[in-house]
C-alpha cells in the first residue's frame, strides 16, 4: 500500500492544487484514463466542501487529503475539522458573504461520480472516502 | 488554468465566452459578470462553454443563479457545450432539463431567433 498525504490551508485557490495532485497520483496508481476526469471532479467537490466548512468554522485549520493505492483500488479520503454536519458547499463572494443560490450539489455530484463513496459526519468534522478501480500493476508498483 | 471571461452582444442576445476552469475559486468572477450583465439590462444570455476545461458544482450554482435572475425579467440563459466531461455533470445533477444546451453558438442563435 502506497499512501500520499496532503494538507492545505482552507483557501479556494488550493482546491485546484489538490485536484491536480489527486489526478496525478490516480494516473500513477493505474486508474484508467477514461475515469481520471471523474476522480478530478469528485476530489475537487470534496475539497471545496471541506474548504468552505473550514472557512465558516475553523479557518486556521488545514484540510487533509489522503490518497491510497489499496489492493487494486485508488482510494481518496478528504477530512475536515469543522464541527457539525450541516455544511453545504458554498461559494463566498469577494466581500465574504455566501452566494445564495448554491445548493448542496457537491455530495450529489460525488455520489454520481465515485465508484464507491462513504460520507462519515462526526462531531469533529466530516470524512468523505471514495474509491475507484485501479490496475493492480499500476505505475506505483514499479 | 485561470478563468477568462469575455462577452459581446448580437441583436438582443449577449454571448458570454468562458475559458478555463470554473470552480470554487473562480466561480465568483463569473457570477459577478452575470449579475452585472443582468443589471445592465441584458436578459438573454448565451454562455459559450466550449473552452471550459473544468466545471464543478459551484459553477453550476452560478449558472443556476444567473438563470433565476434572467427569468425574473422573462429572459433566458442558455449554454453552448459539446464536451462530454462537462455535459456529464449537467446530467448527474439533472440540469440538462433546466438549461437549453446547444452544440454551437450558431445553433443557439438560430433557436433564439425562432423563439423571439
Amino acid at each position: 500500500m502506497a499512501t500520499v498525504e496532503l494538507t492545505f490551508t482552507a483557501l479556494p485557490a488550493h482546491v485546484r492544487t489538490a485536484r491536480l495532485v489527486a489526478t496525478a497520483i490516480a494516473r500513477r496508481t493505474g486508474v484508467a484514463e477514461a475515469i481520471l476526469d471523474e476522480v478530478r471532479l469528485a476530489v475537487g467537490e470534496a475539497c471545496s466542501r471541506a474548504v468552505e466548512a473550514h472557512r465558516l468554522h475553523c479557518p486556521g485549520e488545514p484540510v487533509r487529503i489522503e490518497l491510497r493505492d489499496d489492493a487494486g483500488r485508488f482510494e481518496v479520503t478528504v477530512t475536515d475539522a469543522a464541527p457539525g454536519d450541516d455544511v453545504m458547499p458554498q461559494v463566498l463572494e469577494a466581500n465574504g458573504s455566501l452566494m445564495p443560490e448554491i445548493d448542496n450539489l457537491g455530495i450529489a455530484v460525488i455520489a454520481g461520480l465515485a465508484d464507491d463513496v462513504e460520507v462519515l459526519p462526526g462531531p469533529k468534522g466530516m470524512r468523505i472516502r471514495m474509491s475507484w478501480p485501479a490496475s493492480t500493476n499500476g505505475l506505483a508498483a514499479f | 488554468m485561470d478563468l477568462k471571461l469575455d462577452h459581446h452582444s448580437e441583436d438582443n442576445l449577449t454571448i458570454v465566452d468562458v475559458e478555463g476552469e470554473i470552480d470554487v475559486y473562480t466561480a465568483p468572477r463569473l457570477r459577478e459578470l452575470l449579475i452585472d450583465l443582468v443589471n445592465k439590462g441584458n436578459f438573454h444570455l448565451l454562455v459559450n462553454m466550449e473552452k471550459v476545461d473544468f466545471l464543478d458544482s459551484t459553477g453550476l450554482g452560478v449558472l443556476v443563479g444567473g438563470l433565476k435572475r434572467v427569468r425574473a425579467h422573462d429572459g433566458s440563459l442558455e449554454l453552448v457545450c459539446t464536451q462530454e466531461r462537462i455535459l456529464k455533470i449537467f446530467r448527474i445533477t439533472g440540469l440538462t432539463k433546466v438549461f437549453g444546451i446547444y452544440a454551437s453558438v450558431e445553433e443557439a442563435k438560430e433557436a433564439h431567433g425562432r423563439d423571439k
